[in-house]
């Protein structure tokens, strides 16, 4: 075990898994000699050599294109998207090619694509480099979409999708790559050693898509959230005072339906969280999927904490964050709720 | 007067009830283009983007030094394949006239764009066609029974009733699966022949758009990528003239040629006479040594004209005139190599009908046998159940249930 911040942790992913199989390569804009602007390729191409740690052209569509036809030929690209806000040139990449091909060839042609992206606020980025565009690829068919929320996390699980045969989106909140955030940005920062899931092991290890993960137990609330929200969801149930389960969906498609349905059960009372804006934001499924399910059990409605609906404002960063505030005021709405 | 700006709205040479006019299209004469070495630098061979590389003449005769040692049989081969794509699209067309299939999209015109094309790469290069390129399929032996099927749609389909007719694949061939967005296939291609290159392999890959989806991003970032990391990749232009309704000039083709895209970037451009398959033949041989080589992409301009509708849903004498094709100045493909055939000694009047005969009658049997595995109407029926394979590599618990509820609803049905 040693300490990682999730950076480094998806160094140490990226490199575990480019030391076991050789046939991954990275892709993306200066990831190669520089090591990525957030550092996460850092050392690779020293160690793995330009043929497997590509700098490439600022073109997004590009890059998942031409990701596509390298997987095709059998080896296993792991694009990265700068920033989740500059993906949208490769949106036609991934919908009409990427998500649909096992699917329009009958099985036989498929592509192992990972399309790593970092996502959220909270850094002072502005509509450009805050966004959570989530929801645009949970909607899609052939496609999964993962979101971790600690270093230790992130490395399990990036190695899964980079292993998956199946192509995955990998979104990672890069608020929290350097630390765990509560919502609250004039507190000092906390790093990642000073929380458990900031132990990694420096070995090869990997988490199953598929599965969420219950970051804390108890009887009264279930919060389903993932990325930052997990950890502004802790604090604000810790400043309540009441005693909930909270579940980090990590993998949103495909979605663990069991342990949702398992803890609202338990509870009967649901509130879900995320920091992208509301109207059909993914958490819109998570409420059809937990009223389908759990509706008999169910002792208040359904309450969602997320983002406004307005472009991510420079200015507003704080006032637009789903924080603790908010979802303060979401839990005492659904339990003073009879 | 002051000049003034002004908006530029490009209209084609003619339109329906007027006289066909090509003269936009310049013409060198066959044999007049030399040809370079293959590791000629890109910078002394820019003029070949500009020219055109012809081979048979007006009256069929070869000439000059792109001239490809092809032997009779090969040239026989080559005119039997492009007869067969045409009486499969004949076949096909009728078919979707009278209700058979959805849909379809004939190569009429273009035949020697995938036979020449085809025949000029090896069988362990990788090919991403477009929707046009039926005669790529033909060449690398997929059989026309599997065509028809998937074009039916029904129990046979290698896509498993999940595409549009002409969406084929054939991954034994090294053919990819055709999309029906216009080139996403591109940047694939340069990706596949990256990865190429990243094994040490000596394989290349080819692509195919035509001169309308070359406004699309993704030629241009195929283009970028395959110039960068100069990919062993050769990506076609096949420049019919006519996009639906739009001729070339809504591509941008009114003041340069299409094969001049790539030259700010490097990459070697050849224009060639489209219905000369000795042309295309020697061009794209020419393309893959080079790449093979380690010279990188070229990109070329195949001069065609479409000769029939765009598809099935289109009418063009709404907006071209009616007797274009045959004002063409290249003529048509599959007659020029027979009149090569024929001057050479090699072919007779005669032996074209009988092999027109015999190939028509091919076709027909090919129908005859796939509408046993199902048609639109008439069983045997696609398991509906199937719809929800392929979507992830194993099915997700989600999917199951859907799966279930569908059988339970059909069930409940029945």
């Amino acid at each position: 075990m040693s300490q990682m911040n999730m950076i480094q942790a998806i160094n140490s992913a990226l490199d575990v898994v480019m030391e076991k199989d050789p046939s991954v390569i990275i892709l993306g804009q200066d990831v190669g000699y520089f090591g990525g602007v957030f550092r996460c390729t850092d050392g690779l191409q020293a160690k793995f050599g330009e043929h497997r740690v590509i700098d490439a052209p600022i073109a997004e569509g590009g890059i998942i294109g031409s990701a596509i036809g390298i997987g095709v030929n059998g080896l296993r690209p792991v694009a990265e998207i700068q920033f989740a806000d500059y993906i949208y040139p490769g949106l036609d990449q991934i919908i009409s090619e990427l998500a649909r091909l096992r699917y329009r060839s009958g099985g036989e042609y498929f592509s192992p694509v990972t399309v790593r992206a970092p996502c959220g606020g909270g850094i002072r980025g502005g509509q450009t480099h805050s966004q959570s565009p989530e929801a645009l690829f949970t909607h899609l068919s052939g496609i999964m979409t993962v979101m971790p929320s600690s270093p230790y996390d992130a490395k399990g699980l990036l190695i899964s999708a980079i292993e998956s045969n199946d192509p995955v989106i990998f979104f990672e909140p890069k608020r929290i790559y350097n630390g765990p955030f509560d919502g609250d940005p004039n507190k000092p920062s906390v790093p990642w050693s000073k929380h458990p899931a900031g132990e990694v092991p420096q070995d090869y290890y990997s988490i199953p898509l598929g599965k969420a993960s219950l970051v804390e137990q108890g009887q009264e609330l279930s919060i389903i959230t993932y990325g930052t929200m997990v950890h502004v969801a802790q604090a604000a149930v810790r400043t309540a005072g009441i005693s909930a389960d909270i579940i980090d969906v990590r993998t949103l498609v495909p979605l663990d339906v069991e342990t949702l349905v398992k803890s609202v059960e338990k509870t009967g009372r649901c509130l879900i969280a995320h920091e992208a804006s509301k109207f059909c934001g993914y958490g819109a499924e998570l409420v059809a999927t937990v009223q389908e399910e759990c509706f008999w059990h169910l002792e208040a409605p359904i309450v969602r904490v997320a983002g406004w609906e307005t472009p991510y404002p420079h200015a507003f960063e704080w006032d637009y964050f789903p924080g603790q505030d908010r979802i303060l005021a979401g839990i005492r709405t659904i339990m003073e709720s009879q | 007067m002051t000049p003034k700006s002004r908006l530029h709205i490009p209209h084609p040479s003619a339109r329906p009830g007027e006289a066909p006019d090509f003269s936009y299209i310049s013409l060198s004469k066959a044999g007049a283009v030399a040809r370079p070495d293959t590791d000629a630098p890109a910078g002394n061979i820019e003029h070949l983007a500009h020219e055109m590389v012809r081979v048979l003449d007006d009256d069929g005769v070869a000439r000059g030094d792109w001239t490809p040692d092809l032997t009779p049989a090969q040239l026989l081969e080559a005119l039997r394949l492009m007869l067969l794509t045409r009486q499969y699209d004949e076949r096909m067309h009728r078919m979707q006239r009278q209700g058979k299939i959805t849909f379809y999209m004939q190569s009429l015109g273009e035949e020697a764009v995938s036979i020449g094309q085809g025949m000029a790469l090896e069988a362990d290069d990788m090919l991403f066609p477009a929707y046009r390129n039926q005669g790529l399929f033909i060449l690398r032996d997929t059989s026309l029974v599997d065509l028809m099927c998937q074009c039916l749609s029904n129990t046979r389909d290698m896509c498993k009733g999940r595409q549009m007719p002409v969406m084929y694949h054939n991954r034994k061939g090294n053919l990819f699966s055709v999309s029906g967005n216009l080139a996403t296939q591109y940047p694939h291609a340069v990706g596949w022949a990256m990865a190429s290159a990243i094994k040490g392999e000596d394989h290349i890959a080819a692509s195919w758009v035509g001169d309308g989806s070359t406004a699309e991003a993704d030629f241009h970032y195929a283009l970028t990528f395959a110039a960068v990391y100069q990919a062993p990749v050769i990506l076609n232009v096949v420049n019919n003239q006519w996009a639906i309704s739009t001729f070339q000039g809504f591509a941008g083709g009114e003041r340069r040629s299409f094969a001049a895209r790539g030259l700010g970037l490097g990459i070697p451009g050849i224009r060639v006479d489209g219905n000369d398959l000795l042309a295309v033949y020697a061009v794209t041989r020419w393309a893959a040594q080079r790449a093979r080589e380690g010279g990188g992409p070229t990109l070329i301009e195949l001069v065609t004209y479409r000769g029939g509708p765009h598809s099935t849903s289109d009418d063009p004498t709404r907006y071209r005139p009616r007797d274009e094709w045959e004002a063409f100045p290249l003529g048509d493909p599959v007659k020029r190599l027979k009149q090569h055939l024929v001057n050479t000694g090699h072919w007779s009047d005669e032996q074209h009908a009988a092999l027109e005969n015999e190939l028509k009658q091919s076709v027909i049997d090919a129908w005859n046998e796939a509408i046993t595995f199902g048609t639109m109407t008439e069983g045997p029926h696609l398991d509906v159940s199937i719809m929800f394979d392929d979507v992830y590599e194993k099915i997700p618990q989600q999917l199951k249930q859907q799966r279930q509820q569908l059988v339970d609803l059909k069930g409940t049905n029945t």
